[in-house]
């Protein structure tokens, strides 16, 4: 289920807090954050988020039409290199 | 013959089912357009007046996103996933369910026709 759009979209608030004091001083450093679960917000464009997959933080540059998206969705979580032959082929590459 | 947004003309059906012909419009689109125009439902495409098949062009033209329209937004949106690169894009590009279905059985609409998978064979 969705939600409820009464509460308005999550936006981790330390990420957030970060973020604005990054964008008075216009900073552009690399933020690492573990919010996967937050909304990707307009203040946020320009910006570089390492968001971390359970391992690393992957860099993400954040762009205009990522707004609205969960930062989760850009820093997959499972590595797959297929099964059998497939992944023999991958290998010789 | 009625010809509404482009090359539609379903004929001896009722408009309400005949309208559902356009790619956009389903049961319920239809019912609402159908009820807004006054015209009645049960009428069969081709006894439809003139006066009447305008009426719906009008508000299809006009107000709604049909055919080729509706496709080019729908494919727009799936590129714009696959551009920013995220999770629903992946799966997109491999071809497999976007919404945490299962694929170790299954998933067979996005997937197509099974493949074989045949074991190694030893060198």
């Amino acid at each position: 289920m969705s939600r409820s759009s009464k509460k308005g979209p999550y936006i981790d608030p330390k990420l957030m807090q970060k973020v604005e004091t990054m964008n008075r001083a216009t900073d552009r450093r690399v933020i690492k954050t573990w919010a996967r679960a937050s909304t990707v917000f307009p203040g946020m464009i320009g910006h570089t988020v390492a968001i971390h997959n359970g391992k690393i933080h992957v860099p993400i540059f954040i762009t205009e039409q990522m707004v609205g998206h969960k930062l989760g969705e850009f820093a997959p979580t499972r590595t797959y290199r297929g099964h059998g032959r497939d992944a023999d082929r991958r290998g010789r590459r | 013959m009625a010809r509404i947004a482009g090359v539609d003309l379903p004929r001896d059906k009722r408009v309400e089912v005949g309208l559902t012909y356009i790619f956009g419009i389903g049961l319920h689109t239809s019912q609402r357009l159908l009820e807004r125009t006054r015209v009645s439902p049960d009428t069969r495409v081709r006894e439809l007046t003139d006066d009447e098949v305008n009426r719906i062009r009008e508000i299809v033209d006009k107000e709604m996103r049909v055919e080729g329209d509706l496709r080019r937004e729908i494919s727009m949106n799936i590129k714009r996933l696959m551009d920013i690169g995220s999770y629903r894009g992946l799966r997109h590009r491999r071809g497999l369910p976007l919404r945490g279905q299962r694929t170790r059985t299954n998933a067979r609409t996005r997937r197509g026709p099974r493949r074989a998978v045949g074991g190694r064979k030893k060198k």
